[in-house]
Formats: structure tokens, C-alpha cells, sequence
């Protein structure tokens, strides 16, 4: 009983911590080489973003994208499918949002937000079909195919941009603006904060309950701990990863909406600087589990909002962002390895050419008996 | 016939970053390890390439330089895939987050972003330049060093290396079936480090030589997805060196192909980008057709623990 109440250092909030601090430690490095001090930097991309109200909303707005694609990562990662394609799936779901926004000119805001919404999730949807299909028919690896999507639909934004829908007004490659009643309104005044931050709270509380309490939840939970051990239980898997593959694909296209709608209010070709891949990092250190998610963007929220800070008062290339986010899922999926193997001795079991989602350490959370 | 030449010709040189990678990502792959990193190894590749040709002068230390980054990216990767353990998928991603992130932030440090620098490009060599009876035909042999290297030396000796070697049997082994290349005394281990260094080197020359050769300069975004078409076309080719190279071959006909359907008439209404991305759905239609239930290696994606 005495253990229960003790925290250990393998568990899930220290390891994350841990991973938190050997990433500064190892991004101490490129900061020294910028002519700056590494911890007055660390105190300014953590802290300082949380001292004032003004930037303390925009974490919460740098948040809102990620908190889409890292719980459609989160979902599509918990069933077993490697959905990399979140990217492509975000760029897709703006477009459709662009798309229907541009026409929706008259229509009440509420039928025009829901058209809007519900056309981003179908196309986000769309584009996650074919690599589904083909993995769960013919076996052909998912991870390649959403990867090779990603720059497909970049290619589609720009072929759009500098064709039909290039601003007849400007001249520029962006869309034309979309109509006023398709903008998602602002939460708070003299703020950027909109109502795509909501929307993607309520599809992770939608997510978490759908996870953790319900049968489907747990068809896809059974499906990415233990493919051939689901299969044996009686669930049909290949109509589990298609539905897992699917919401993902759909709830990246609401980041699209949401950007679009909430943000840029048209498309433009620079809408997304890799949110669906920042997904993957909020997915991993937020362990897949929704809550995790939801702490995991707004920390890297806090840090994007802190870097471009720190970019402008000391001179550090405010690309030191996307090196600590690569150095912080390195560390995080190390030591959520050597974690597996602390507890866990023997080898994973035999499988195809696929891999659990055990792997990701989502097991050693159900373990702990935390749903979702 | 000059329309001819000019495609033949760009297929070879838009083809030679893609086998360079597509033969490293063979190595990984073929000793059990998905490399993901493999877009930002050639990314990274390019771009040390290229700042160190800018600032010592030299394309060879350059190149030189981009070897050192894909060993170490190699390197990295094997620490987290073979020491640790941890998830192959997730690693490489983080990998290629990581290094087009330094690069870029390199970029920045080194050029202040301003306007964009040049180096001489390597320069083109014929060694069939002025022989009788090619005639026009010659052109096509109008290549880069790295080029040929690629397609003369790299392939043939990856192939023999990997297929009629013991250091290949082992790389096979420890791909197929760990427990008993171990029993075999095999060190699965150092053979898969091994695999996974040696492949990044290769990637990130195929990195470098888009730099270094064919634009002589750097700029963002500058892989554009080649790596995932390389693992792509790992697959298409079925681990098989010379399968592979094939691939690489037909995708860099239709991507140089494309190019030049745009200045026809016809083509010119079309935006550039759809046509930019026909090669990309070329790759996954080939892959629904050729890639159907294809038989990975043994122990793809799992790592090996003595039990």
C-alpha cells in the first residue's frame, strides 16, 4: 500500500518531466552557439510567455491547432495505425473550409460555421481514406502513403492559389477572403483567441469519453495493444483502424477549419508550419492520452509563443523551435523505451509487418489503469 | 530527338539523389530498422553540404561534411532504435523534425537570412565527350561526378556488398532473423549500427549533390519530400538494391517529364503544381499495385533484446 502513495520516477508525469530537461540541456548547445544565455533563454520561452494576459491567450491560441492534430495523432496511434498524413489532412480540411466560406455569403452564422465545420472534417476525412484502404486491404504500409499525401496537398493549396483561386483583387497567391459570417468569432476582445479553441476542447472531451468509456474505445484500444489478440475477441480490427484512420483524418481537418476560419480568414499557402508533424510530438509526449494531449500543446504552446519572443529580444533563429521539438520526441520516446524495458524484460510479442501501439508506451498507461 | 536527349539526361541526374537514398534506406531497412530520419538526413546533408562548400570554398570538404552529418544522423538514430529500443516510427520522425530544424537554424545563424548565396556548382564531366558516332546522343552522358559514382560505383557495390559479402549476410541476417544471426555470433547490434550509418552517409550525399551540383545553392524546403518518395520506393522495389534503383529511375523519368510537358502548349493552362504532383501519385498507385501483401524483412520494426 505504502508504494501506491509514492511517486515513482518511472511514472508518467516525472519521465516527461525528465524528457523536458534533458531536451533543454541538449538544446543548450545551438542557444550557446547563437551568443546567448541558455537559461535566461529557457526562462523566457517558459515563463515569460505567462506574465502578461495578452501573451498568456496567445499559448492558448498557438495551442489550438496542435490540440487538433495531436488528438488525431493520439487516436490513430492508440488503434495501431501510423497516421503520419496529419499535415495533408489539416491542409485539406482548409481547403474545404475556404471553399465552402467563400460562398456561404448570407447564410445565418450558424449554417454557415456548420458547413463550414462539417465540410473540413469531410475532406480531412477524404484524404486519410486512401492509405486506410489500402493498408487495411492489401496490406501496403500507411506510414509511406500518408507521408507521401503531405506534400500532395501542399501542391494542391499552391496549384489553387496560383490558379482559380488566386485573390482577383491583390493578385497575390491567397485565396479571397472568406464571408464575414463564416469567421469564427473571438472569444475575448483585442484578442486572436477564436472559437476553433473550444471546438477543439470539446472534440477531446468527445475523444476521451469515446476512449474511455465507451465499447468502441475499447475495440480500438484492444486493436492497437494487440492486434491478433483483438481479432481473437471477436473484433472485426480492419473496421477499427478504417474508423480510427478516418476520425483522425477528420479531426486534422478541423485544424484546417480552424485556421482558416479562426486565424488567416482565407487560405493561404503558409497556413500550417507543420502542425500535423508538431501533432506527432503532442501525441507522444502527451503519452496518447487526451488529457496528456491537451497539457502537452499548451506546453509547446508556451514555448512558441516564448521562442519568437526570445527570437526577437536575444537574437536566437527562432528555428530553435523546431529543433526542440525534434530533440523533445527523441528524448520522450527514449525514455518511454527504456521505461518498457525496465518493466517489461521480455521481448514484444511476434507480429506482421506492423507494430502495436504498445510501443508508444500507450500500454504501459492502460497498465496504470488511467483511461483515455 | 533533342527533346529526347534533354529528358534522358535530366532522368539520370533528377534520378541520383533518390538512389543514393533509396540504396541507404535499403541498408536500414534491410537490417531490421524503418529510417524515417531519411528526409531530414538529406536535408541536413544538403545544407552541411553547402555552407561548408560556401565557407571553406571546397565542394569536396563540403561533401565531405555532408558524409560526416548522415554518419551521425545514422549514429543517432541507432542509439534510439538499437540501444534503447524505442519506437522506430516516432524516432525517425523526431529525427527529421530535428535536423531540418538545425539546419535551418544553422541557416540562419550562418546567412542572417539575407539574400540567397552561391557556390560554383560541381562541374559536369563526359568521359565520352568527343567520341565518333554519338553524335548528339553524347549529351545524355552530360554528367555530374556524383552522378556517376552513383550509378557506376554506388549501386553496383552496394549491391555486391549487400548480396555476396559476409558483412551483407550478416546486414540480412540481423534483418531476418535476430536470435538466430546471434546464435550465429553475430553482434547484431554493431552489425545494425553499422547499416544504419552507412545508409545515412549515402542519404546525405544524395542531399548534398541537389546543392552541391544541381542548383548550387540552398534554400528551405529544398528535399520536398524525395526522402519519403526513397522509402516509397524501397518498398516498391522489394529491399532489392537493383529493383529499387529501377523505381528510382522510372520516378525521375516522370518527374523530369513533367517538367517539361509544362512549356507545351495545352499544358500551360494547367496550374504546375497538379502536374508537380503527378510523380507523388505515381509512387502510391505503384505501390497499390506492385506493393500488395510484400513480404518485409523478418525483423522489420522490432528491436532485438538478448533474452
Amino acid at each position: 500500500m505504502r508504494s501506491r502513495f509514492r511517486l515513482s520516477p518511472w511514472s508518467t508525469p516525472v519521465l516527461v518531466l525528465a524528457a523536458i530537461l534533458i531536451t533543454f540541456a541538449i538544446t543548450a548547445g545551438p542557444i550557446l552557439l547563437a551568443g546567448a544565455n541558455p537559461i535566461q533563454a529557457y526562462a523566457l520561452f517558459v515563463i515569460n510567455p505567462l506574465t502578461s494576459g495578452f501573451t498568456a491567450i496567445e499559448v492558448l491560441v498557438t495551442a489550438t491547432p496542435i490540440l487538433f492534430t495531436g488528438a488525431a495523432v493520439a487516436i490513430a496511434f492508440r488503434a495501431g495505425y501510423w497516421n503520419i498524413g496529419a499535415e495533408g489532412q489539416l491542409l485539406l480540411g482548409a481547403i474545404a473550409a475556404a471553399g465552402v466560406g467563400m460562398v456561404v455569403g448570407g447564410w445565418p452564422p450558424i449554417a454557415a460555421l456548420a458547413a463550414m465545420i462539417i465540410a473540413g472534417a469531410l475532406a480531412g476525412a477524404a484524404w486519410a481514406l486512401v492509405p486506410a484502404i489500402l493498408r487495411i486491404r492489401f496490406g501496403i504500409d500507411e506510414v509511406v502513403t500518408t507521408l507521401l499525401l503531405n506534400p500532395v496537398a501542399l501542391l494542391l493549396v499552391n496549384g489553387l492559389l496560383h490558379g482559380p483561386w488566386r485573390d482577383p483583387v491583390t493578385g497575390f497567391p491567397e485565396s479571397p477572403r472568406i464571408a464575414a459570417v463564416a469567421e469564427f468569432p473571438q472569444l475575448l476582445e483585442r484578442s486572436r483567441l477564436h472559437l476553433g479553441f473550444l471546438l477543439a476542447l470539446a472534440v477531446i472531451v468527445i475523444a476521451w469519453y469515446v476512449l474511455a468509456r465507451t465499447p468502441a474505445g475499447l475495440r480500438l484500444r484492444a486493436a492497437g495493444l494487440s492486434p491478433h489478440g483483438a481479432r481473437f475477441a471477436g473484433i472485426n480490427v480492419g473496421r477499427t483502424l478504417l474508423a480510427a484512420a478516418l476520425v483522425s483524418g477528420a479531426i486534422a481537418g478541423l485544424a484546417g477549419v480552424s485556421e482558416v476560419a479562426g486565424i488567416q480568414n482565407r487560405l493561404t499557402s503558409g497556413l500550417s508550419p507543420g502542425y500535423g508533424y508538431t501533432g506527432i510530438v503532442v501525441a507522444t509526449l502527451g503519452t496518447l492520452t487526451m488529457p496528456g494531449v491537451v497539457l502537452a500543446a499548451l506546453f509547446l504552446g508556451d514555448l512558441t509563443v516564448g521562442a519568437s519572443t526570445a527570437a526577437r529580444s536575444l537574437g536566437i533563429p527562432s528555428q530553435l523551435g523546431a529543433v526542440v521539438q525534434g530533440v523533445l520526441l527523441l528524448t520522450t520516446v527514449a525514455l518511454l523505451a527504456l521505461r518498457r524495458y525496465r518493466f517489461r524484460p521480455t521481448r514484444p510479442e511476434e507480429g506482421g509487418g506492423s507494430e502495436t501501439a504498445a510501443e508508444v508506451g500507450a500500454a504501459d498507461v492502460a497498465a496504470e489503469g488511467q483511461p483515455g | 530527338m533533342t527533346f529526347l536527349v534533354d529528358l534522358l539526361a535530366a532522368t539520370l541526374r533528377n534520378a541520383t539523389p533518390l538512389v543514393y537514398g533509396t540504396v541507404g534506406e535499403t541498408y536500414a531497412e534491410r537490417s531490421g530498422v524503418l529510417n524515417l530520419g531519411i528526409e531530414g538526413t538529406m536535408y541536413a546533408g544538403a545544407f552541411a553540404g553547402f555552407a561548408t562548400a560556401w565557407v571553406t570554398g571546397s565542394p569536396l570538404l563540403g561533401l565531405a561534411a555532408a558524409i560526416g552529418v548522415g554518419l551521425g544522423a545514422g549514429a543517432i538514430m541507432a542509439l534510439l532504435t538499437v540501444t534503447l529500443g524505442a519506437n522506430q516510427h516516432v524516432s525517425g520522425i523526431g529525427l527529421t523534425i530535428g535536423l531540418i530544424g538545425a539546419s535551418e537554424f544553422t541557416n540562419r545563424l550562418i546567412f542572417q537570412g539575407g539574400e540567397l548565396q552561391r557556390i560554383e556548382p560541381m562541374p559536369i564531366v563526359n568521359p565520352f565527350d568527343g567520341l565518333a558516332g554519338l553524335g548528339e546522343v553524347g549529351a545524355i552522358f552530360d554528367q555530374y561526378a556524383l552522378t556517376w559514382i552513383a550509378f557506376l560505383v554506388v549501386v553496383p557495390v552496394a549491391w555486391y556488398v549487400l548480396q555476396r559479402s559476409s558483412f551483407g549476410l550478416e546486414i540480412r541476417a540481423v534483418g531476418e532473423n535476430p536470435e538466430a544471426a546471434d546464435a550465429a555470433g553475430v553482434n547484431v547490434a554493431r552489425t545494425r549500427y553499422l547499416a544504419l550509418m552507412i545508409g545515412g552517409a549515402l542519404m546525405a550525399i544524395g542531399g548534398a549533390f541537389i546543392t552541391l551540383a544541381l542548383l548550387g545553392s540552398f534554400t528551405l524546403d529544398i528535399i520536398a519530400g524525395r526522402g519519403w518518395v526513397c522509402v516509397a520506393l524501397v518498398i516498391f522495389g522489394r529491399w532489392r538494391i537493383g529493383r529499387g534503383v529501377i523505381g528510382a529511375l522510372i520516378f525521375s523519368l516522370i518527374f523530369s517529364l513533367q517538367f517539361r510537358l509544362r512549356i507545351l502548349p495545352g499544358f500551360g493552362e494547367l496550374p504546375f503544381e497538379l502536374l508537380l504532383a503527378l510523380p507523388y501519385l505515381v509512387v502510391i498507385a505503384a505501390l497499390a499495385i506492385s506493393g500488395r501483401n510484400v513480404a518485409y524483412p523478418g525483423a522489420y520494426l522490432k528491436p532485438y533484446r538478448r533474452s
